[in-house]
This record gives structure tokens, C-alpha cells and sequence, in this order.
């Protein structure tokens, strides 16, 4: 089934899978352990039981959704050395520590506090039950900055030297951890992860306002779902738009193949709304394109010169196709969720946020829009930085493991087989948690059946005596 | 130069301190999953994963300071390392993904007989089997040519790994059948205890078997064990296991509570030492030493910083979690 592909395709192939499915639950759990944070202040600061219902419901959610996470990202640490063991040996001592700092700063302190977070609110008080919540919100967000500055550093790298053996070392840890591209992923990711969950909480809160416009819980959890969509998308489109600033700085190849600039406009380049990159050819067909506008935006003058792929040897041109149409897609829902956010905030000043059926179904179906524009735009960025995995300096052929073929084809058949079994399970358990309303006295995590169903309780303490 | 020989042996013992608190800490919990398969009642499953529900993510990430630690540490160790161990890697991955779900699936599918029961069972196995097997590849000796693995996709599987394969398991069985008399009461606790038997004997004839092996499998390792003067050093390890295992032996027919369990975590730390001393200076054994795999200097000192401060940090906030969770593990009113 792999004929005629070689290991280093193969290699991409298996990282981009496992990549794909791991993304999606860090960007969930950023967003729902500083949710689930602000939750319980709430309830300790107002004593109101809708809030305590609330930080139950969505903490079985959330418990079932770090444990995915975990174990996605196991396999994401491993596959730096099994698959691309070049990479690993020539780029270990810089981005190496940066991730051995997100294991020790953001990991352990999410895993040592999480079961506190899950199962110990009897146990340990309120107080240090809230400041174990904290402490994961806290741990998800280091360890976006960790991950985020390792990632940047291979995109824009700085401050680094090759030694004999031609590893990268670090020549300055300042300009290595915070390189040129750095604080812009950093903000954009994380507003990214509190929109998505924002759009999960809205969709959950909007299917259950549909059956019943006056359960308490979902009208506040879609309250607090659409003033985030509301306050949150347009930032995000600023600070998607300085981001690209700095790539076209950093990075220009990949704006171009973003914009499928691959002819050069000495006198102001086109906006491309649509077309179809062809990449033999080198031209997008069917372009339908605002003249200058793409100068105006990134430029901030509609004359500006900008230099297309013509400028860049062949062999360094990413895959404009995919960067093309990956961006438009994170562009589109970013616009999308805006809209949302405006039209729920009309509805706010009418009156009529719990009533208006147009806008609950909208937010349903936003409910994925955080999900596939966290895909799209990672694969933006790493389609468009091809062909390297250290920008500009060590190329993605370079840098693969010396694997047989046939040893990755298994391998990535199995992640295939594996992952669609587990995640398909995952996904079907956390819609049916979803598609339960949160209902006053909401219980925690399950940790014994007999916690739940009381009755039989002693006939259990029995069996095991 | 003298710093920087330094520096990586204390990266050495660090990388080592971090992949011996995962074999003791995850090696319990995956001996759970080994023992699933001999508590088929729901109740007593139920009772074994609320033992472990709060603490096993903690476990499990010192499994990625080991591995994201040494490519930090000794990228090229890890870059010849981690291709060479390529399947077993893999597998155990896959293991560990079916049993990490488990612990929250478990509870969502309905049904006497879960299929996630099996997933927990399955993975343990296959991610405690993988390592063993792993650990074996390593202690055979792996080709290296350059900075390169230079050995065929099935190098690991050998008659030897299959043997450290099947004694990682039966250890770590001990090690949770050892951890269930200590947090557990009643029937379960009586059947853990007479596991605990059996297990003994075979995990004490799994590390005898290891240990006339490993000297065959390269003269180095017979000349590190028994050649003068180094079996001052070495003796006192295999006589310190006797003394391990007849205290074990008198834990358990004294029916101790918690003195199994950290008796079975001292014959650890004694056959962990073994292997340190089988391959000490070498990270790759007899082709790259701690030295030639190091970072360079200004990396591993970068991070010693951290490592300093926040592992002690780490330490603290885990038996603080641990501290919690304290105690007999009771169906009912387990966690609240």
C-alpha cells in the first residue's frame, strides 16, 4: 500500500497524522483548564451552584480530553528520535533544552496537580483545590510557551552557532527562546486555544438553550461562550495579521505561497481571494483577485513592490497549493467566528441571547470552527516553511532517520488503525457527555460505580471483604 | 575540559535518576494491567485503577523527561538510540496510548466486560513487554556507523531481548501486586499476597537468568564484573540482592503491608545498578560513551539550572499528591 513512496515521505506523512490528531487536544485543553479556572473562582467568589455544576460538567470533558492529549503527546516526543534522528542529533542542543524546560515547567506540574483537580476536591479543601486548578491552567500555558518557542526558533532561528560535529549550539539563550517569530505564534496559538474552547462551550450551550431556552447552566456557559467570541475573534485577526507581518519579514517564501504571489509585482501585488495554485506551471488559474490589495495589507501601500516565488530558486518553493487554500480555510473561520461574535452580541443588546434560535444555531455549528482553523493554520505554517525543518538552514530530506520504507509504512499504518479505534471511542464519549445538559447536583469524574449508583454500595463492600 | 567531563556525568546520573523513577513509578501502574487479566471481577477492577486514576499521568511523564531529556542531553545517543529501537518504540507507544485512555473510556462504555479493560490489560503489556525488549536491544550492543544506526529494522529481536522482555513484565507484575497489598483490603488484598509468591520466585530467577547472560554477550561486560579489583565493587550488588529477597521472603510470610512494595522497589534499584555498572561509561554500550553523545557544554549547563531548582520542586508536589491519596483504596467512598 506504500509502494513507490519513500521513507522520507513516509516519515512526514506519519508525523503530520500524529501531529494533526495530538493539536487539537492541547488547543482544547489550554482553553477549557483556564475555563474550568475561572469557573470555580466564580463559584468560590459568588456561591452560586450553577458555577460548581458547571466546573463538573465540563471537567469530565476535560479529563477525558488531557488524557487523549497525553498519550498523543508521548508519541510526538519519540518521534523527533525515532523518525528524524538527524534533526534530533543537529538540533538537540538548542531546541532539546526548550523542551526538556515544557517537561519540567508545564508537564509535571499539570500531571502532579490534575488528580487533585479530578478527584480531590473532598479531600483537600477548597483553597488548595482551586490553587491545584490553577496550577494545571497555569502548567498548559507554560507549556504552550515552551513548545511554541521551539517551534519558532526552527521557523526564525537565531542566536545559535554549528559546531565541528555540525550540531546547532546555542550562542545566546535570550535570542534562542525569544526568536523574531516567537511572541507572535505565542499569542496567536493561545488566543486560538481560548477561542476554540470558547466555540465548543457556545455550540454545548446553544444545543441545549434549543431544547429549553431556561436551563440556568447552558444559558451561562453560553453567555460566557459568546462575550469570548465576541471580545476575542477580532483580536485574534489583528494578531493574525501582525503575525503575518512578521513572516513576510522572517519568512517571505512562505507569504508568497500563502498568497500564491509566485510572480513578482514590482508596482503593488493583487489580493487573491480564490484560484487554483498550479505549482508546475508556477501561476494560480483562475485568479480572482482585488488589484493592490495585497500590497495595501501587508505593505500598507497599494504600490509597494512585492517579489514572488520568481525570486526563489525551484528547489526552495513550498507546496503553494496546500499553504494557498490551508490559509484561506483558517482565514475564513476566523471571519466566521467575528461574525458570531457580532451577531450575538446584537441579540445581547436586543434581549434576546437565550431566544434567538438563528444564532443558537450558528454557534452549533461554529462548535468545529475553532478545531479546523487551528489545523488550518498550523498547516500554514508548516507547509509554507517547507522545504526545511530549520528554516533556511537544514533541509526536511536531510533530516529523517535512516529507516527502511517498509519499517515506516507499518508503522504509520498502525498510528492509522490505532488512532482511528481510540479517537473514534473519544470522540463518541465526549459527545455523549455534551449532549447531556449540566443538571443541578452535577456529579465529578466517575471513580467507583458504586459513587454513582449508591444502592449497591454494601453488596460491592461485601465481595471485596 | 575537566567541566565538561563532569557535566555529562551528572547528566548521566540525572538521565538515569529520570528513567529509573519511571520503570519504579509507571512499572506499578503498568503491573495493574499486567494483572488484569487475574481480577476479572468488576469491583476489583474497579478498585485497582482507583489506586493508581490520580497519580499514573505523573507517572508516565517521567517517561518523556527520560526521552526528551536525552536528546537534550545526548542528541547523538538519542539519535542512534531511538532508530535502533525503532518497533519495540513503536509498540510501546501504541501500548501506552490503549492504556492511557483507558482510565477515563473505562468508565464511559457500558457493560460487566469492557473492551477498555482489555485495552488496559493489552497496552500494559505490550508498553512493559517493548521496554524490556527495548532494554535488551541496548545491553546487545547496536551498530553504529558515523553519527549514524547503521543495523537492519529487526537488529532489536533476539533470543536475549525477548529474555529482558519477559522479566520487565514479571517485575513489574511484582511491583503491582506489591503496591495492591499495600492499598488495597480483604479478598483482593489475600489474592495480591499469594501473587506476590509466585512472582517473587520468578522475578528472582529472571534477574539471575539476565545476569550469567549479560557477561556472554560481550567480554567487556565479563571483564567489568569479574576481573580484579573491580569485584570489590561488584560483588557486594549480587550479595545485597540475596539480602533483598530473603527480607521480601520474610515481608510476605509476615504478611507486611508496605514492606513488599519498597522491598520490591530496593531488587530494582539493585538490578538497575547492575546495569549501570554493566554499562558505565557507555550510553550506546561499546561504541559511544556519555562523553562523545554530550551536548555541548553551554546546553547542558543551561539546563542544569533548571533541573536543580525544579526537580526537587517536582519531587515535593508529587509525594504531596501521593500524600493525598493516602491510604486504603475503599469501593464507595474512594475519592470523596
Amino acid at each position: 500500500m506504500f509502494d513507490g513512496l519513500d521513507a522520507v515521505t513516509l516519515a512526514r506523512a506519519q508525523f503530520a497524522f500524529t501531529m494533526s490528531f495530538h493539536i487539537v487536544f492541547p488547543a482544547f485543553s489550554i482553553g477549557l483548564a483556564s475555563y474550568l479556572a475561572v469557573l470555580e473562582a466564580r463559584w468560590l467568589i459568588t456561591g452560586r451552584e450553577v458555577f460548581l455544576n458547571l466546573f463538573n460538567y465540563w471537567l469530565k470533558i476535560f479529563a477525558i480530553g488531557f488524557g487523549m492529549g497525553v498519550v498523543s503527546g508521548i508519541v510526538m516526543s519519540y518521534q523527533f528520535g525515532t523518525n528524524w534522528s538527524v534533526f534530533a542529533d543537529r538540533t538537540g542542543p538548542v531546541i532539546g533544552p526548550l523542551m526538556a524546560y515544557e517537561v519540567l515547567t508545564a508537564f509535571f506540574l499539570e500531571a502532579g496537580f490534575l488528580g487533585v483537580m479530578l478527584f480531590g476536591l473532598n479531600r483537600v479543601g477548597l483553597k488548595l483545590h482551586f490553587f491545584a486548578t490553577l496550577m494545571v491552567a497555569i502548567g498548559t500555558l507554560i507549556s504552550a510557551f515552551w513548545i511554541l518557542s521551539a517551534n519558532s526558533w526552527m521557523q526564525t532561528p537565531q542566536g545559535y552557532a554549528v559546531n565541528a560535529e555540525g550540531q546547532f549550539v546555542a550562542a545566546d539563550w535570550l535570542k534562542v527562546i525569544f526568536n523574531p517569530s516567537f511572541p507572535y505564534r505565542l499569542v496567536h496559538m493561545v488566543l486560538a486555544a481560548y477561542l476554540t474552547t470558547a466555540l465548543v462551550v457556545g455550540a454545548v450551550g446553544a444545543f441545549h438553550l434549543l431544547r429549553d431556552q431556561h436551563l440556568a447552566g447552558p444559558r451561562v456557559m453560553f453567555s460566557m461562550a459568546m462575550w469570548m467570541a465576541t471580545l476575542v475573534a477580532p483580536i485574534q485577526i489583528l494578531a493574525g495579521d501582525q503575525h503575518g507581518l512578521n513572516t513576510l519579514e522572517y519568512q517571505p517564501a512562505k507569504i508568497m505561497g500563502m498568497e500564491g504571489h509566485y510572480q513578482s509585482h514590482p508596482d503593488g501585488a493583487p489580493l487573491i481571494l480564490f484560484g487554483v495554485p498550479d505549482q508546475k506551471a508556477g501561476e494560480v488559474k483562475y485568479a480572482l483577485e482585488i488589484p493592490r490589495m495585497g500590497s495595501l495589507i501587508l505593505k500598507h501601500s497599494p504600490y509597494a513592490p512585492m517579489a514572488g516565488l520568481d525570486t526563489v530558486p525551484r528547489e526552495n518553493w513550498p507546496p503553494v497549493p496546500i499553504t494557498f487554500w490551508s490559509f484561506r480555510i483558517m482565514v475564513g473561520m476566523g471571519f466566521l467566528m467575528f461574525g458570531l461574535g457580532l451577531f450575538s452580541l446584537w441579540c445581547r443588546w436586543r434581549g434576546t441571547l437565550f431566544q434567538s434560535r438563528l444564532l443558537h444555531v450558528f454557534a452549533m455549528l461554529m462548535g468545529p470552527a475553532g478545531f479546523i482553523a487551528v489545523l488550518a493554520g498550523w498547516i500554514t505554517t508548516e507547509t509554507g516553511r517547507q522545504p526545511f525543518t530549520v528554516y533556511g538552514v537544514l533541509r526536511t530530506a536531510e533530516s529523517a532517520s535512516p529507516l527502511a520504507a517498509p519499517a515506516v509504512g507499518s508503522s504509520l499504518l498502525a498510528f492509522v488503525i490505532v488512532y482511528f479505534i481510540v479517537y473514534a471511542a473519544g470522540l463518541t464519549y465526549l459527545l455523549r457527555l455534551m449532549a447531556q445538559p449540566p443538571h443541578p447536583g452535577e456529579a465529578g469524574p466517575p471513580k467507583d460505580v458504586p459513587a454513582r449508583a449508591a444502592g449497591i454500595t454494601p453488596a460491592v463492600e461485601g465481595i471485596a471483604r | 575540559m575537566s567541566g565538561a567531563i563532569d557535566l555529562a556525568t551528572i547528566w548521566a546520573f540525572i538521565i538515569a535518576f529520570a528513567v529509573f523513577v519511571y520503570v519504579v513509578m509507571d512499572g506499578f501502574d503498568l503491573g495493574l494491567g499486567i494483572l488484569f487479566p487475574l481480577f476479572p471481577a468488576k469491583a476489583d477492577r474497579d478498585i485497582i485503577m482507583n489506586s493508581v486514576a490520580p497519580v499514573w499521568d505523573g507517572n508516565e511523564t517521567w517517561l518523556v523527561l527520560g526521552g526528551g531529556g536525552m536528546m537534550a542531553a545526548f542528541p547523538l545517543a538519542y539519535a542512534v538510540l531511538m532508530p535502533a529501537l525503532y518497533a519495540p518504540l513503536i509498540a510501546m507507544l501504541i501500548g501506552l496510548i490503549f492504556r492511557g485512555v483507558a482510565f477515563e473510556f473505562r468508565w464511559r462504555a457500558q457493560g460487566e466486560r469492557n473492551r477498555w479493560d482489555l485495552a488496559f490489560a493489552g497496552g500494559s503489556w505490550l508498553a512493559a513487554l517493548a521496554q524490556g525488549i527495548a532494554l535488551g536491544a541496548i545491553l546487545q550492543g547496536i551498530h553504529v556507523e558515523g553519527r549514524h544506526y547503521a543495523g537492519g529494522w529487526w537488529d532489536w529481536l533476539t533470543p536475549f531481548s525477548i529474555l529482558t522482555g519477559v522479566s520487565l513484565v514479571v517485575g513489574y507484575a511484582l511491583l503491582g501486586a506489591t503496591w495492591l497489598v499495600l492499598k488495597t483490603e480483604g479478598l483482593l488484598r489475600e489474592r495480591a499476597y499469594h501473587l506476590c509468591w509466585y512472582l517473587l520466585f520468578a522475578m528472582l530467577a529472571a534477574i539471575g537468568t539476565v545476569s550469567i547472560a549479560t557477561p556472554f554477550l560481550h567480554i567487556q561486560y565479563a571483564q567489568r564484573w569479574f576481573t580484579w579489583p573491580n569485584v570489590v565493587l561488584t560483588a557486594p550488588v549480587p550479595i545485597a540482592v540475596a539480602a533483598v529477597a530473603v527480607a521480601l521472603l520474610r515481608a510476605l510470610a509476615n504478611k507486611q503491608d508496605s514492606q513488599p512494595f519498597y522491598l520490591v522497589l530496593a531488587l530494582f534499584a539493585l538490578s538497575y545498578a547492575g546495569l549501570g555498572i554493566s554499562m558505565y561509561p557507555y550510553i550506546v554500550p561499546q561504541s559511544i560513551t556519555i562523553w562523545q553523545a554530550a551536548a555541548p557544554q553551554n546546553s547542558q549547563l543551561f539546563m542544569i539550572v533548571g533541573v536543580a531548582i525544579l526537580i526537587p520542586l517536582i519531587l515535593g508536589y508529587t509525594a504531596w499528591a501521593y500524600w493525598v491519596f493516602r491510604g486504603k483504596v475503599r469501593p464507595g467512598h474512594g475519592y470523596h
